[in-house]
């Protein structure tokens, strides 16, 4: 796959607020990415990096500032006071995003092909022998085609996660928004989805990722962006933002990581001893 | 105690009156459903006001008796200035309303049992709000409250022994004719009740069977 590159950002918040209440969990967000870039966000819980993402899908309606989806304002008519734009407007904006959820989100009483096509005859109004293809050639792609019958319910939370990628790459989105993909699977499952979602950013597929694996976020990421309380404290590559030293908050936030793993190598030492 | 050649010679008779009582059920059901499913949807609706119009339904066609709203759609329409309305169209009516004031009820809890994040996910995809109705919510919704569905199907089939009053002979009707005619009360009506059981058996063998199905599937 091979995405043009142009001046125009993919995704460009301007000064996006969002307040529950009184409650104010976004502050003045400047983000921009372009295409075929891999944004990772991290952030203790409740610093709001769900909430960004979900901002950015119009799944959450931002109170201030912008969200350009290729240059185009989403959820809001252009001019205050703000006025939703109509659902046909929302929808064409967002078809050129791709969302994946923590909980997959999958519909249990629709086969995996059925999970996958459903968009692509209903919103497409593609005939389904040609849907059937298509989403089985999604499926090839995240190595599930022999699955294809089975019900959701039948598969394991990374095969599950996987089928929900699928679904989101059969409508051919530009951009893809990941919220924690793996937040939810047992450990031995997260691996089968990063890979997948590795080839992808391979391909060049523009993300953004809302995610706890550093790991993956230090190999696969153009660019990791740091929120706490509901502002981006730092932002860089992520050799630079990792080995930030003057952000005392970011420190103890890897620190934590850090502090996980450490009996790991303990271990190792032990048993070299 | 049995009189079988009367009881023999009344069948007929009670066999066409069931069509009656099946045609007049399962049209309501039908409608019922769909009534059932609209007003769910405006009782489920985020606008306060679509709100307050399902709630408001609900308590007018659950809180009258089925009796008399059948008297009142066959008698007190026309007077206002509705066209006179034939006794099954009539009936049919009646048990659609009804039924759709229950579904409705029976329904908002499937509704309420589904995550949330499958609608998004349905929204980012771009499908509408009516497919997402009838593609993601109803199917899922019947399937968890399938039993209370069947229950509901079984009573509006003995609800509708009560569409007599507008002049249809169902089956209730035909056999009370039947016993005046013969006065074998007694035989006429185990005969009546036997009728009903055969309608509601294999209704409850059947969502039975399609309740476990799905389960299997969902599981």
């Amino acid at each position: 796959m091979t995405v043009t590159k142009t001046h125009r950002p993919a995704l460009a918040l301007r000064g996006v607020g969002k307040r529950f209440g009184s409650n104010q969990v976004l502050h003045n967000i400047d983000l921009e990415v372009q295409s075929s870039e891999v944004v990772c966000l991290i952030g203790p819980s409740g610093s709001g990096k769900s909430t960004l993402l979900r901002s950015m899908a119009f799944l959450e309606e931002y109170d201030d500032g912008e969200v350009f989806i290729e240059g185009q304002l989403l959820g809001w008519e252009p001019g205050l006071p703000r006025k939703r734009t109509s659902r046909a407007h929302l929808n064409k904006v967002r078809s050129t995003i791709g969302m994946v959820f923590q909980q997959f989100n999958l519909w249990p009483h629709m086969s995996v092909l059925g999970n996958v096509t459903e968009a692509l005859i209903r919103v497409r109004r593609i005939a389904s022998g040609e849907a059937r293809q298509r989403g089985l050639a999604m499926l090839e792609k995240v190595g599930l085609a022999h699955k294809a019958d089975a019900y959701p319910a039948q598969l394991s939370g990374g095969q599950q996660q996987r089928v929900a990628i699928a679904r989101a790459l059969a409508m051919e989105p530009h951009i893809m928004l990941f919220d924690e993909p793996t937040s939810a699977l047992d450990p031995e499952l997260v691996g089968e989805v990063l890979h997948v979602m590795k080839q992808l950013a391979a391909d060049g597929m523009t993300m953004v990722v809302v995610t706890h694996e550093m790991g993956f976020a230090a190999q696969v990421a153009d660019t990791v962006v740091f929120l706490d309380q509901g502002q981006i404290v730092a932002r860089g590559s992520p050799q630079k933002l990792f080995h930030m030293t003057q952000h005392p908050r970011l420190q103890q936030f890897l620190q934590n990581y850090l502090d996980r793993n450490a009996f790991w190598q303990d271990m190792k030492e032990e048993a070299t001893a | 105690m049995f009189d079988w050649p009367t009881l023999v010679e009344s069948l007929p008779l009670l066999a066409k009156s069931l069509l009656v009582t099946l045609e007049s059920s399962l049209a309501g059901l039908g409608i019922g459903f769909v009534i059932g499913v609209l007003v769910c949807s405006l009782r489920l609706s985020l606008h306060p006001l679509w709100r307050r119009l399902g709630g408001a339904y609900i308590f007018v066609f659950r809180g009258i008796p089925l009796l008399v709203q059948l008297l009142f759609i066959y008698y007190f329409l026309p007077r206002i200035g509705l066209p006179n309305v034939s006794p099954l169209a009539a009936a049919i009516t009646g048990l659609s309303l009804a039924a759709g004031a229950y579904i409705a009820e029976i329904l908002r809890g499937g509704f309420l049992a589904i995550p949330e994040g499958q609608l998004e996910a349905a929204h980012m995809l771009g499908l509408s709000p009516l497919d997402v109705l009838v593609r993601i919510q109803v199917p899922q919704a019947v399937r968890l409250t399938l039993p209370a569905l069947i229950n509901e199907m079984i009573l509006l089939i003995k609800a509708s022994s009560l569409i007599s009053v507008v002049g249809l002979a169902e089956l209730t009707r035909t056999a009370q004719n039947i016993a005046a005619s013969n006065y074998l009360f007694l035989q006429t009506y185990l005969v009546l009740a036997l009728f009903y059981c055969l309608i509601n058996i294999p209704l409850a063998c059947a969502g039975g069977l399609l309740e476990r199905r799905l389960k299997r599937r969902l599981a």
